[in-house]
């Protein structure tokens, strides 16, 4: 049992940070141990944001000599990112082990993101330029005061909490998860995905990375494949909804678009509420009730049932 | 009743004549009495008594607590404003009473009831009058998955659609549908029957043992053992004074509604397993 929540702003933008905060923490209870936030900002010209750590919150606490190594290892990214002619504008240490850069780079990005996690314990949390990941251990509320989020002004945002099942509880498990090279994608998963191995041993074959044992990393690498090949996100979502196995409800978000699909026995929950000038789902209707206080008409989506919104 | 009040054999044989000592929480139960047409913890409540209470700022067991210090007061009518969809509003109520939601409610909504007359103004959760026993309830908007699930006996009314496993394990009591249904709708159900005025979703009545699905649309598939029954006059009669009671109407008028019934194929109780038929030969 996880919790979702999206929304999606048309036409205008807002204090996304805050408002996605203040879902997930109405989510707490359906799982509390790692949060995690996929914000969309104002689009940039010529710029990326890179989001990456060097280490677990545990290794950081506990890890011998672990201060050092970290410091050595921001270092090795460093180098790496000037050796490849990558042009950081500006660098932000949100934690001891996670940080923020705005980069300019107008080559190859998929060789940066290997080359950079080429370094011991690296992960590429996000890239892109407009979305930014970020995820830790603990609540929503935690987890945005931690990564200073609240006043975060963007047009969309999906977002999860978490009970971790079937893998561990760390960064590297937590969900949203990034759409490996793709940039600007982000997905977050409620549910069980019974054909993991199967499909994660096909794409892995095709060169895509894994970097945690968690099913809900299994969307996200199989939705940059369709991608890969051409397919639109909505049919890429229609197609997913048969060849995944068990019980999910999961949202995805791009540069400029929301979407949401459900499994075949609409197993797992979600509640929609749709206006003209906003879109917002959660897993639960207490978490569309944070930003919209007032009365409003909600309803469940249909099993099989695809839906994208344009922001 | 009458029966019950009859000496059983068992008296003449002298099998209740052990007396046994200490202190016992069992309640007894004697049919001539009339207090046992109540639960024993009921109040005593008068329909006139109003009260309202504006739930902005309470959690769910406030509002619980503070509807229960209510019918405590004698309070029979009570309004709940700003319910704020929150979780397990309402639940086990065991006695009469008028409730209004202003708003909506979250997940297992007026839970394990048996007797209220509920009215929620907006969209429920999944879950909501999940084991009721008696009593109304109705919804004017939408509602969740597992939509009375459980449920024993009184009616259940949404007025909007409802997700997916509407009536899952009904064992009693009238659930009604004004809009659509989802997949694996009356799964498993045992008694009792179910109305939806607008189409259901895959799956209807999978393995159901017995009771009685009318629809109003469109199926997507029927369940394992979930086969088409014929209309009769008095189901006919029965659905126009069931709907008329909450002013729906069937969309094609319910004589061309469809009904479902249990096929029965599956019914096994009897039959013994291939093991033990070898070991009776």
């Amino acid at each position: 049992m996880c919790g979702i929540a999206g929304i999606i702003h048309r036409n205008r933008s807002s204090d996304i940070g805050s408002e996605m905060t203040s879902m997930l923490q109405s989510l707490k209870h359906r799982g509390p141990d790692s949060t995690g936030f996929a914000i969309y900002g104002m689009p940039r010209e010529d710029e990326f944001v890179l989001r990456f750590k060097v280490a677990e919150q545990e290794d950081a606490a506990k890890g011998y000599n672990i201060h050092q190594e970290i410091r050595d290892r921001r270092a090795e990214v460093d180098r790496r990112l000037a050796e490849l002619g990558v042009e950081v504008v500006e660098t932000v240490d949100a934690t001891e082990y996670a940080y923020r850069y705005r980069i300019r780079h107008g080559g190859d990005m998929r060789k940066v993101v290997d080359y950079v996690e080429d370094v011991t314990s690296t992960e590429i949390l996000s890239l892109g330029s407009r979305l930014e990941l970020i995820k830790d251990l603990g609540d929503a509320s935690t987890v945005s005061d931690q990564y200073a989020l609240r006043g975060f002004n963007g047009t969309h945002a999906i977002g999860h909490t978490r009970m971790a099942t079937e893998s561990d509880v760390d960064i590297r498990s937590a969900h949203p998860y990034w759409a490996y090279p793709y940039n600007d994608i982000a997905v977050v998963h409620n549910g069980q995905l019974t054909n993991y191995w199967i499909m994660r041993r096909e794409l892995e074959r095709k060169d895509f990375r894994f970097m945690s044992s968690c099913d809900s990393e299994l969307i996200s690498v199989y939705l940059a494949d369709k991608l890969q090949e051409g397919v639109d996100l909505e049919e890429a979502m229609v197609r997913s909804v048969d060849e995944f196995d068990g019980v999910f409800t999961y949202l995805v978000a791009t540069s400029d678009k929301l979407g949401m699909a459900k499994d075949d026995m609409a197993a797992k929950p979600m509640v929609l509420y749709e206006s003209d000038d906003l879109v917002a789902m959660a897993s639960e209707e207490v978490a569309i009730r944070q930003v919209l206080p007032h009365e409003i008409d909600t309803h469940d989506p249909y099993d099989r049932e695809v839906r994208v919104w344009q922001s | 009743m009458a029966e019950l009040n009859e000496t059983a054999r068992s008296h003449d044989m002298g099998l209740h004549t052990e007396q046994l000592t200490g202190r016992t929480q069992q309640r007894f139960f004697d049919v001539s009495e009339e207090g046992n047409h109540l639960y024993p913890e009921a109040f005593d409540v008068d329909y006139n008594k109003r009260a309202v209470i504006d739930a902005i700022d309470m959690d769910a067991r406030d509002v619980n607590r503070k509807i229960r210090d209510l019918m405590a007061e004698g309070y029979g009518s009570i309004v709940v404003r700003n319910p704020q969809a929150r979780h397990s509003l309402a639940v086990g109520i065991l006695q009469r009473l008028n409730l209004t939601f202003e708003g909506s409610l979250g997940y297992f909504g007026v839970g394990l009831i048996d007797g209220p007359n509920v009215r929620v103004t907006g969209r429920v959760g999944w879950s909501c009058a999940e084991n009721m026993m008696a009593g109304t309830v109705i919804v004017e908007k939408n509602a969740g998955s597992t939509f009375g699930a459980a449920m024993r006996g009184g009616d259940l009314v949404c007025m909007g659609d409802v997700g997916s496993r509407t009536g899952i394990d009904q064992k009693g009591g009238t659930i009604i549908v004004g809009g659509r249904t989802g997949a694996f709708s009356a799964f498993m159900m045992q008694r009792g029957r179910m109305i939806v005025l607008g189409d259901a979703g895959k799956n209807l009545g999978d393995s159901m043992y017995d009771g009685t699905i009318f629809v109003g649309g469109s199926i997507e598939s029927l369940g394992v053992d979930a086969v088409p029954g014929e209309m009769s006059d008095l189901d006919c009669a029965w659905l126009e004074r069931k709907l008329g009671m909450y002013g729906l109407r069937a969309p094609d008028g319910v004589a061309n509604m469809t009904k479902i019934v249990a096929g029965k194929q599956l019914w096994n109780y009897d039959n013994l397993e291939p093991s033990e038929k070898k070991i009776v030969l």
